[in-house]
């Protein structure tokens, strides 16, 4: 099956067309955010200042990369596991985020936000790090640099492959996976 | 008694970041040709797409000299000292410590680890990493060193079970850690199985039995035959590769027995996940 080509930021119309199950190769930019960048993406939107990045349809990428050898872009970069990130994607979609990439289910409650809020959860190949870099065309860290792996970086990407999980109709693709 | 054997620390430490370079860029032969099987045997789709993509990871991680997962894990040094081995040079600690910080810097392998659980503060060197020894005979000395991830590690359980229960309450109770953890420990998993001892032996025997030979059979019949249980029921799960759908959500499940109290039956599960990275040397 051809992947649904799709770019950042993510209009309304993309978000639409996504369901769980869609293979998807997604180009553009993308910003990497673990546990300890989403606690201090979230004591900036309580202090109500910006993020370091304009969120506006934007997506995050559950991952800290190994660190960048010399000569290549980045170092081995695939998925953490997202339900860590969990009690924090109610204030993402509420800063405008609309996509989030990781690897692993997520709450029920998260579920709803994303229908709530029109927004896609992807999975992609957890573990396949070195495989992913390849499709990493350059990376900047932007903020956080205290946080080592944990920083936030923007990475260009093509081709970046997907998979949607969660889409905004409450499919789920890991539920749908198991037999009965 | 018999002859004594002098090992400097110096080879310990020149051994260690050997093996962690090894274990961190490419998968032991005998795994990828578990890899090409499960392949070979799994669904059209998403199900093979995913295991043929972990294959090709391995191929380009070996090739580019990028890790196999940006995870480098927490490093699980095992030390199998013989009694006739005298260990001279430097603290012991001090050599395997200073040898995970150099391999991981130079090798640019990801530093994972924070000094204390609450404060979180990262050491910045990847250590310190987790020893355990056992004093074995002769005048060998064994390092086995496995990274482990902290996704598949965060999926661990124990159960402590009692001691007149059924196999079969303990196979349910396996399958359905196994089904709940889902996509998590990012499955085809290498499901180690410690059965027996204390709480804290079953756990540690679940992170050993893993790192059984390859492609090896339990020794035992009843626990071999087990093994076979297990595996055809967690892969009857149908939670497949990464949690998408399919017939291989284990590669292979390792279980490692010891004796244990009249009143307990603890049964320890290590979910590792299908990036199973460890090497190991006999000085």
């Amino acid at each position: 099956m051809k992947p649904v080509e799709i770019h950042t930021p993510l209009d309304q119309q993309t978000i639409e067309n996504l369901k769980s199950g869609t293979m998807v190769a997604l180009s553009g930019t993308i910003y990497t955010a673990r546990d300890r960048a989403h606690q201090e993406f979230q004591k900036l939107l309580e202090a109500g200042k910006p993020l370091p990045f304009d969120p506006g349809g934007q997506v995050l990428y559950y991952a800290g990369p190994s660190p960048t050898p010399p000569g290549k872009v980045i170092g081995a970069v695939g998925p953490t596991t997202s339900y860590r990130m969990d009690p924090f994607t109610g204030f993402m979609l509420e800063a405008g985020i609309r996509g989030f990439i990781g690897k692993g289910k997520r709450s029920q409650h998260v579920r709803e936000q994303l229908v709530q809020w029109g927004g896609v959860y992807f999975a992609t190949f957890g573990g396949a790090a070195a495989f992913l870099h390849t499709r990493v065309v350059s990376s900047r860290l932007i903020a956080f640099p205290h946080l080592g792996p944990e920083a936030v970086y923007m990475l260009e990407v093509a081709d970046f492959p997907l998979i949607v999980v969660n889409d905004i109709y409450n499919g789920d693709l890991y539920e749908s996976a198991l037999p009965g | 008694m018999a002859d004594s054997r002098i090992i400097n620390t110096t080879l310990i430490r020149d051994a260690i970041v050997q093996l962690i370079h090894e274990a961190s860029f490419q998968l032991h032969p005998e795994t990828h040709k578990t890899f090409i099987q499960m392949r070979d045997t799994e669904e059209p789709g998403i199900a093979r797409q995913t295991l043929d993509t972990l294959i090709v990871n391995d191929d380009i991680s070996a090739a580019a000299q990028v890790p196999l997962c940006q995870d480098c894990g927490s490093v699980v040094v095992f030390l199998e000292i013989g009694q006739q081995v005298i260990i001279e040079g430097e603290q012991l600690n001090d050599a395997i410590q200073g040898a995970v910080a150099h391999a991981y810097e130079k090798y640019y392998l990801r530093k994972s680890i924070v000094a204390d659980p609450l404060q979180r503060v990262n050491t910045g060197t990847n250590t310190p990493s987790f020893i355990h020894v056992d004093m074995v005979q002769g005048d060998k000395l064994g390092i086995t060193v496995y990274l482990k991830g902290g996704g598949s590690e965060n999926m661990s359980s124990l159960n402590m079970f009692r001691p007149t229960a059924e196999e079969d309450e303990i196979i349910d109770y396996i399958v359905q850690t196994v089904r709940d953890a889902g996509p998590n420990p990012c499955p085809p998993l290498f499901l180690g199985v410690g059965i027996g001892g204390t709480a804290d032996v079953a756990m540690l025997n679940a992170k050993k039995a893993v790192l059984r030979k390859p492609g090896s059979f339990h020794p035992v019949d009843y626990y071999r035959e087990l093994e076979e249980k297990i595996l055809r029921r967690v892969n009857d799960t149908g939670v497949g590769p990464l949690g998408f759908g399919g017939r291989n959500t284990a590669a292979a499940v390792y279980i490692k027995e010891a004796a244990t109290h009249i009143a307990t039956l603890p049964v320890a599960l290590n979910l590792n996940c299908h990036s199973l990275r460890y090497r190991g040397i006999i000085l």
